[in-house]
Formats: C-alpha cells, sequence, structure tokens
C-alpha cells in the first residue's frame, strides 16, 4: 500500500506542490526566502526580551532563552501546520473539482511545506544553542524522534480538520480556541515546575506536544526539566501520549479516506 | 478487459444529495438531525448508463444543460465516484474539464507548464521532453519567463490549451474546450484534431454543445437525457436528435403564443424536415378588405449562413385566397431557415404589416446521410445524390 501512495507520479506531484508553495510564499518581497530565517529571528528577540528579561519567568532553569525558544518553535509549527492543512481541501477546491489527484497529496504537501519551515527555525536555535554554549551531550540523538512524533500527531490532526472543515465551516473557529487554550496548558512559556500541583502535571503530560516537547528540551538543552519519567515514575501512564498519537493519525487518516470520495461534491 | 477496448462504463449510478440550504455548519446539522428533517433533496444525475469506448475512437458526449454529461465525465476522470456500476480505464487519461485548472499567476509560463504537467501525472522529465512541443504549439516562445498574470487572456488560454493536446496521454477527456484562440491557432488546433481523429491509439472523449465540431471529428456519440442514453450510434444521427431535442425544448416559433399578432406563419408540415420533403406553410393575417391593392411577400432566411436565399416578391391577394405557400427543398443543403412575410397596401411602399424574430416561422432541414463524408453543409445548395 506504501509503494501506491509513494509512487513516482505521487512523488513528483507532492514535489511540485511544495515547491510552489514555497516559491509563492515570499513573492515579491525584497528580501526573498531570507525571510523565513529572519522572521523567527525577529520574533525571538522580542519573547527573549519580555520573558528572560522583564519577566524572569524562568529562574532556575538553565539555558532559559533556548529552553523558551524551543518551545515557541515546536508550537508554532504545530499551528502552522494545522491551520493550514485546515483550509487546505477547501482552498485548493478547483484541483479537487477538476482534476482526480490524490486528496491526501494536498494535505500532506500543505504539512511538508509547514516542516521546511520548522526546519529553518530549527538552524536558528541551533545558533542560539552555540552562542549559548549549552553542553551538548549524545541524548540530542532523541530530539528528531520526538519531533517526529509531533508531526505524525499533527498530520493525524490535519487529515481530520480538513476533511471536517469541508462539511462544517465551524470548525476553523472551534480550533483556533482550541489552539489559544492549547497554547497555554502546554508548558511552553513556563516551566512545568512551576505547577506544583502532581496530578495537573501529570495531566498536561498527557498531551502527546507537551510530553514530546519536554522530553526534547530534557534531550538536547537542560536536564532540570519535568519530563514524564519523573512525574509517572515509570508507570504504564508514560506511553499514553504515544496511544494517543497512533490513535489520532490513523482516526484521522480514517475520516479523511472515508470523507474525500465525496471531496469534488461537497466542496 | 478487451484489449481494444480504451474506456468501459458499466452500470454507473449517480446520485447527489443538493442541500436546501447552507447546510455546511454544525448548528444546522444538529437542528436538522432533531427535526428529523434531512436538510438536502437527492438528484439521480446518472441513472444506469453502460457504454464502451474503443480505442482510438473520437467519442461525443452531448446533451442539454443538466443532462447529466458534465457529471460523466467527471466520472470517467476519476473525480467522482460512482454510486453504483463500475468504471474500466485502459491507458493514461488526461482530464481537462476546464482549461488551465491549478495555473498560478505569480508564477512563470514555464513553471506553470511543469506544476499542470505533475497535476496530470507526468513527472519533470516527461514534462522536460514534451516542453518543446507545447510551447512551440502555444507559439508562446519569448514570453515563457514571464509571469502568468501579465499574459494576456487569450495567451493563457493558449497555453493551457496547448499543453491539454500535446501531453502524450492515450486518453483525452475535453469538456467544450475546442475554440479557443484566434482565427489561426483555432486553424490549427483544427488540423490537430483531425489528425488525432486517425491516430489510432489516442482515444478522445468530447463533451460539446457544438453540433458542427461533433459532426467534423467523432467517430462515435451518444446523446444523454435526464441521466440516461437516449440515443447512440454515429454522431450525425446523435448531433440531429440533439437540434431536434432543442428545438422543442427553445420554442423559438412563438407561434404557439396565445398573443395573436397582425401576421404570423402557421406551418402545416413538420418543421424538421428533409431536402426531400416539401414544406408547406400558411400566412395567417387579417385582410385589409380595401379597394386598394393588397400585395403579399414571403422570403426564406439562411440563419446559419447568412442571406435571403429565396423571395417571392410582391404579388396580390383576395380576401377570399388561403395564402398556403408550398416550398419543395430538393437544392437546399442542411440549414437553420426563417420564413418571414409581409404585407403592403395601395403602393409597393406601404407595409402595413410583417413577421419578425418572434412570429416568422423556424424551420430545419436536417438530412440523414447513408453514407459518411456527404454532409458538407458548409454551402447553402448541396449535391444532388
Amino acid at each position: 500500500m506504501l509503494k501506491r501512495v509513494f509512487s513516482k507520479q505521487n512523488r513528483v506531484l507532492l514535489a511540485e506542490l511544495v515547491r510552489t508553495d514555497f516559491k509563492l510564499r515570499y513573492q515579491d518581497s525584497v528580501l526573498g526566502y531570507i525571510w523565513s530565517l529572519l522572521r523567527p529571528l525577529l520574533i525571538f528577540v522580542i519573547l527573549y526580551v519580555v520573558f528572560v528579561k522583564f519577566l524572569k519567568v524562568g529562574d532556575g532553569v538553565p539555558y532559559y532563552a533556548q529552553y523558551l525558544l524551543f518551545g515557541i518553535v515546536v508550537w508554532n509549527f504545530f499551528v502552522e501546520m494545522t491551520m493550514q492543512s485546515l483550509g487546505s481541501v477547501v482552498g485548493r477546491g478547483d484541483l479537487i473539482r477538476k482534476i482526480s489527484i490524490p486528496r491526501w497529496i494536498i494535505v500532506l504537501s500543505t504539512s511538508l511545506a509547514a516542516l521546511i519551515n520548522l526546519g529553518l527555525n530549527l538552524i536558528i536555535i541551533l545558533i542560539f544553542i552555540l552562542i549559548g554554549h549549552v553542553p551538548i551531550t549524545g541524548s540530542v540523538v532523541l530530539v528528531p524522534f520526538y519531533l517526529l512524533e509531533i508531526y505524525i500527531f499533527a498530520l493525524g490532526v490535519s487529515f481530520f480538520l480538513s476533511a471536517a472543515f469541508v462539511k462544517y465551516r465551524d470548525i476553523s473557529y472551534i480550533w483556533e480556541v482550541f489552539l489559544q487554550a492549547g497554547f497555554y496548558i502546554t508548558p511552553i512559556l513556563y516551566p512545568l515546575s512551576k505547577i506544583t500541583n502532581v496530578l495537573f502535571q501529570k495531566i498536561i503530560l498527557l498531551n502527546p506536544i507537551a510530553q514530546a516537547l519536554q522530553d526534547a528540551r530534557y534531550a538536547m538543552i537542560t536536564k532540570v526539566t519535568t519530563i514524564p519519567q519523573t512525574v509517572f515514575k515509570g508507570g504504564w501512564h508514560e506511553y499514553i501520549p504515544f496511544m494517543i498519537v497512533v490513535l489520532v493519525f490513523f482516526g484521522g487518516s480514517a475520516y479523511f479516506k472515508k470523507q474525500s470520495k465525496h471531496f469534488a461534491e461537497d466542496i | 478487459m478487451k484489449d481494444n477496448i480504451a474506456i468501459k462504463v458499466d452500470h454507473i449510478d449517480k446520485t447527489f444529495k443538493l442541500p436546501h440550504e447552507k447546510n455546511t455548519s454544525i448548528k444546522s446539522s444538529v437542528v436538522n438531525f432533531y427535526k428529523h428533517k434531512k436538510g438536502y433533496e437527492k438528484q439521480q444525475a446518472l441513472k444506469d448508463v453502460t457504454f464502451e469506448i474503443n480505442k482510438g475512437e473520437f467519442f461525443g458526449i452531448v446533451g442539454k444543460n443538466g443532462s447529466g454529461k458534465s457529471t460523466l465525465l467527471k466520472i470517467l476522470a476519476g473525480i467522482y465516484r460512482p454510486d453504483k456500476g463500475n468504471l474500466l480505464v485502459n491507458g493514461k487519461l488526461v482530464p481537462f474539464i476546464e482549461l488551465g485548472v491549478g495555473f498560478s499567476p505569480e508564477l512563470s509560463g514555464r513553471d506553470n507548464v511543469f506544476l499542470n504537467g505533475s497535476l496530470l501525472g507526468f513527472s519533470r522529465n516527461e514534462m522536460k521532453a514534451m516542453y518543446n512541443d507545447i510551447v512551440a504549439f502555444a507559439e508562446l516562445e519569448r514570453f515563457m519567463d514571464q509571469k502568468l498574470k501579465n499574459y494576456s487572456s487569450g495567451m493563457q488560454v493558449r497555453l493551457a490549451f496547448s499543453i491539454a493536446i500535446r501531453t502524450q496521454s492515450d486518453i483525452l477527456l475535453l469538456d467544450e474546450v475546442l475554440a479557443v484562440g484566434d482565427e489561426a491557432f483555432q486553424r490549427k488546433s483544427e488540423d490537430f484534431f483531425n489528425r488525432i481523429k486517425k491516430d489510432k491509439n489516442k482515444t478522445v472523449v468530447l463533451v460539446s454543445h457544438s453540433m458542427e465540431s461533433i459532426k467534423k471529428y467523432c467517430t462515435q456519440a451518444i446523446l444523454i437525457d435526464n441521466g440516461k442514453i437516449i440515443k447512440r450510434g454515429n454522431p450525425e444521427d446523435v448531433a440531429n436528435a440533439y437540434s431536434e431535442q432543442n428545438f422543442d425544448a427553445k420554442d423559438i416559433n412563438v407561434n404557439k403564443n396565445k398573443i395573436k399578432p397582425k401576421i404570423r406563419i402557421v406551418p402545416l408540415t413538420k418543421s424538421i424536415v428533409t431536402s426531400k420533403d416539401v414544406f408547406s406553410f400558411k400566412v395567417d393575417f387579417k385582410h385589409p378588405k380595401t379597394k386598394l391593392k393588397v400585395y403579399l411577400a414571403y422570403n426564406i432566411i439562411d440563419l446559419k449562413r447568412g442571406g435571403i436565399p429565396y423571395d417571392s416578391g410582391l404579388f396580390v391577394v383576395r380576401p377570399d385566397d388561403d395564402n398556403v405557400y408550398n416550398l419543395p427543398l430538393t437544392l437546399f443543403n442542411n440549414g437553420d431557415y426563417r420564413v418571414n412575410a409581409s404585407i403592403r397596401v395601395g403602393t409597393k411602399d406601404n407595409v402595413i404589416a410583417f413577421t419578425d424574430e418572434n412570429s416568422g416561422h423556424v424551420f430545419l432541414i436536417r438530412n440523414k446521410y447513408v453514407k459518411k463524408g456527404l454532409n458538407n453543409d458548409y454551402g447553402l445548395l448541396q449535391r444532388l445524390q
């Protein structure tokens, strides 16, 4: 089945869609592609000044600047990917109604564009890590695995949202509120240790993004961070986030597959 | 599947759910659920459609608006899934439901060609091989590095059309896209279609309202009405059946109206005739019953080619004349003709009544040609068989 999904024809189309998307993104701007690096850099500067210098939220966490930036980057990736995917099928309605391309390619190409952006952002983070002399240990090899976990989770969500949006246009508003709530109940701006209630910590860490983010920070930036292993004390609950990821991915894909048969009529 | 079949459509049904009002919010679906309202209406667009298209055929699909022909084409293209029945496609199929789908105005002509190619399932290398040919056919060599938004609309259409017909596909689906570009380009396309018609490896499916194109290019055709195939066979017959259908539907002859104009043409024979028939009609008007002379004149207007092939000249009519006239059509070629009449009183300039577009009567000559190729209706008069 995977062979059929990634046939030569589909790979070509996917590459072409991603290429086009990227080409169009910085059309008519003087600095062009540089913006994809400059934009996160400028945002980081703002966040750094506000959270590290003014508010001092991360007192006690070493390399808090890098810690914070990484969290923001990962969260922004999730937001960008799901929001763009949500409207992608409807947005490409002209194609869907007139050409028979595999529908999932549209969502996948949107997700890859977000993934490329994540890659560029990570380059900036890497620069900050080097500037800040963050000691790099061998556990850094685990980071791609956690990022993959977030990507797969986001992909499952994207499949569901983009298909549901064809039928129910309310989804975009609901999802915006969801993301807003998610931003605050995920330890992005604040260290998880600021929440002293262990039960709350556990609940927060059931969220795959919170779990992957904390684990990745632990692997790459600082050991002074709360990770599922210590909160759940090695119980099986630790694996719930992974189960959620698998469930969301297969559930989302299955829903998309079922709905996609009628996209051409419903849009 | 037999090797010589390109497309096989097997008992296909398709029903659409048409929402009553905008039913795309969660609230309205919840409300409808509790009210036990369906919120949509079912419309069957295709009913048990079955046909085969052989390889190398130029296959026409005709039908009125809303007859289901576009739905059928979209099913052939794989855009809609049939509710019931099977579709088998043998070979690489390239659909052109609309020209320039997926074109991006911000990209250059070159990028758009490659993007379009990938949407149709061609790799970059395959497109590179076809690229020069496509650009040459579109005659846009000088403009390929410009952004598409700076193209004139004619140039855009030419590029899209060239991609459509110059890509190396086995089966080509075309929806109403034959006449694009300026005259020179149209002639070029015409040549191309004439060549493709003879190509035994390329299959074309064409949906069109232009019976001229259907007759000119197609080797087979079907007529669809209300989701069913009501006629199939040689394109002549199918095109004529379609014209007849439209003739009834359009009701060009307002003669049937209750409002009685001062003068009108009442047909005494059928309105669709062949050259072997005699078309009879009556000029119906109220005779002024004066002592002055009353003149009648009638003529025929050729609606397709223009011009007045026949004019009776003025002649005197008396109150008790029946005013029935017969037109033998032996020499006349296929065409749409209108009979007009006028009445003058006293002098030859004093017109008191005449028929116009609505009160004149349109009749069609539709000959059935036994042998193919005899149908050459460019001229008004036909070769006698």
